[in-house]
């Protein structure tokens, strides 16, 4: 096996409440190598953020548990490593980008204090030159009038200006691997675009692995190269995006797609997946997708599917892709 | 913090934004607006709070009776008494009247708020720096250090303040050689080992909704440690439901300290305190009734104005008050 930048491999997570024991992570495998992009696509509680907050670290634990699985970073497991040598990858090698700039920066202090305490806390530099690198990245990140704006605090930024200084934080120790955790979803739809290529910019300047996350599919078109369709805490589909969009082999895969409001589809009902998504403290037997499932034979109820190489570089856990997949 | 009108001004400039991002110049937004921490927005509020001036008004002239009494003495001293003067009534030599000993009690007044300041101040500091560190500790790291700090702090909490002062003060009477510091020093140590439950309460709470917010969990995916993580995000941001008590509770302790006093465990003569001079005057209070007036005023007065000041300051800190 070659080794990748980034390597989870079969990962499980479950959270013990006090309501039961909600499996949020089921074996969860996904590669990402540098420069590449990867989407991990999935509704609200597929596990998708879960297992971004476990490749951080940044789990709370209790209540979460990891129960298997590894996470391999240049080949080494985070998992197990001690946590002084996790530390410095933390924010150093593996970078995080929050959903809601506004409550991810700390609100009694200036931007350029908070981009400043990176290289502080990481590289030892006086405040003084953390400032002088604050204003740098801010440019980098295209807010203008960088020098004058570093002395602000985050409620005087918009809130696409607030995200290019989450970014500009993340970015600033030039990380290997930056997750974006929804980067794009608190925006407006202008200011998302403006946000993506940005991230796209700055990712084919470093040659960084990202991983966004989302549940937007317009947004994952654009920028990556391969996609993880995560439903109830298994990866159901991972594909690049052209097989993704093009020959869908899962009914999830295909009822996500088959729901993307499009301009030629006018004034049509728009598709919609039947049912809720299913609770985490009782999944359903079998295959967690057949009680909403258009395919569903008894087979389903009673085997979980194994995931099915269905094209090079493309796997489904559907019984039945085949038949799916010929649509 | 949410502040509606900065919310608006930022909102506004998103158009602009959009256009011309890629520009190279471009003036930035709210640029005459001057840099607003949550601090400095407090601060503004506060200015423009009636009752904020007024108490700070009080407080400062209680600020110069403690550290310059002579200003407002013309230079009498507290300790120069006469007893052919005792208990005569107030008049324009002696504008509260004479003590039992025959001293002027206008400037037993004005030297007695030392004390009775020095043992607010020291007993809040202790309380909140002894309070705040457990309840930061307790909050922050929960589980099994916060069941141990919260039982600790209960068994503190559930001895009355009052009570648990006598007990305290009691056991160490006072010697022959006492002084003004070791006297404050003994009361302080006093209110503050009793007084520090409430603030551990306070901090632990605020810290546990800090310790939870994203900009917390963001630090640590970027690498900051725990450490590094109460000083700079926990902390300034759980601090101001305790600078609110502590204010507050200023006001508190010197009352305390003036019943303690009173009863004869606090501060002891020829230490001068509001509580001494009540006490002093208990038994006359039908044929002096001004020994007790005036310093039971000012007593009143001062504990008052650091009420007023803890709420308006409380009203600034909390955007939802407004």
């Amino acid at each position: 096996m070659s080794e990748h930048l980034l390597d989870v491999d079969d990962l499980y997570v479950e959270f013990r409440t006090r309501d039961g024991v909600a499996e949020a992570i089921n074996g969860v495998s996904y590669t990402l190598d540098a420069g590449e992009t990867l989407a991990v696509l999935g509704e609200s509680g597929s596990g998708k953020s879960v297992t971004a907050q476990t490749i951080m670290g940044i789990l709370d634990m209790p209540p979460g548990f990891i129960t298997g699985g590894r996470i391999l970073y240049n080949g080494k497991d985070l998992l197990t490593m001690p946590e002084s040598e996790r530390q410095k990858i933390r924010g150093a090698e593996i970078a995080m980008i929050f959903q809601d700039s506004l409550s991810a920066l700390n609100p009694v202090f200036t931007v350029g204090d908070q981009i400043a305490e990176m290289f502080q806390v990481h590289r030892g530099m006086s405040k003084k030159e953390g400032m002088a690198k604050a204003v740098d990245l801010m440019e980098q990140v295209r807010i203008p009038g960088a020098k004058e704006r570093v002395k602000d605090y985050p409620h005087q930024f918009s809130g696409g200006m607030r995200q290019r200084i989450m970014i500009a934080m993340a970015i600033s120790l030039d990380p290997k691997v930056l997750i974006a955790d929804e980067p794009t979803t608190a925006l407006d739809v202008t200011v998302q675009a403006q946000i993506m290529d940005l991230l796209q910019d700055l990712q084919r300047e470093r040659n960084m692995g990202m991983i966004l996350i989302t549940h937007d599919l317009g947004v994952v078109a654009g920028v990556a190269d391969k996609i993880a369709v995560m439903y109830a805490g298994r990866i159901v589909e991972s594909a690049n995006v052209w097989d993704l969009y093009a020959k869908p082999a899962h009914p999830y895969t295909q009822g996500l797609l088959d729901s993307m409001p499009r301009v030629d589809s006018k004034g049509e009902e728009l598709y919609a997946i039947k049912g809720l998504p299913p609770s985490l403290l009782a999944l359903p037997p079998g295959c967690n997708f057949n009680p909403r499932c258009p395919h569903r034979r008894d087979k389903c109820v009673h085997e979980v599917p194994p995931t099915e190489e269905v094209a090079e570089d493309h796997t489904a856990a559907c019984f039945f892709w085949k038949e799916v997949a010929r649509g | 913090m949410s502040d509606p009108n900065a919310s608006v001004s930022a909102a506004a400039p998103e158009t602009v934004e959009t256009e011309t991002y890629r520009g190279s110049s471009l003036p930035p937004e709210a640029s005459t607006e001057k840099p607003r921490s949550l601090w400095s927005d407090a601060w503004r509020e506060l200015r423009s709070s009636k009752i904020f001036i007024l108490s700070a008004i009080l407080i400062f002239f209680f600020l110069i009776m403690t550290f310059f009494p002579n200003l407002l003495t013309f230079g009498k001293d507290p300790y120069t008494c006469d007893l052919k003067l005792s208990r005569q009534g107030p008049s324009s030599t002696a504008w509260f009247g004479y003590d039992n000993n025959g001293c002027d009690v206008y400037t037993r007044t004005i030297y007695g708020a030392k004390a009775s300041i020095l043992v607010g101040v020291f007993a809040t500091a202790f309380a909140m720096l002894v309070g705040g560190f457990v309840g930061v500790i307790a909050g922050f790291f929960g589980g099994w250090v916060d069941s141990i700090l919260s039982r600790v702090t209960d068994i503190f909490f559930g001895i009355p303040l009052l009570l648990g002062g006598i007990l305290v003060l009691s056991s160490f009477p006072s010697t022959d050689n006492a002084n003004l510091y070791s006297e404050v020093g003994k009361v302080v140590l006093a209110l503050g080992i009793l007084g520090w439950t409430s603030m551990t309460r306070i901090m632990r709470s605020s810290v546990i909704q800090v310790r939870n917010a994203d900009f917390v969990i963001a630090a640590r995916a970027l690498g900051a440690t725990s450490g590094r993580i109460i000083r700079k995000h926990v902390v300034p941001n759980s601090l101001a439901p305790l600078i609110v008590v502590a204010t507050i509770s200023l006001g508190g302790y010197i009352g305390a300290e003036a019943t303690l006093s009173f009863l004869g465990l606090g501060l002891q003569p020829p230490v001068i305190s509001w509580g001494t001079m009540i006490n002093d005057a208990q038994p006359y209070i039908r044929v002096a009734p001004f020994m007790l007036f005036f310093p039971a005023i000012f007593l009143s007065v001062a504990v008052l104005s650091f009420i007023m000041l803890g709420d308006a300051v409380r009203e600034a800190l909390d955007p939802k008050l407004r």
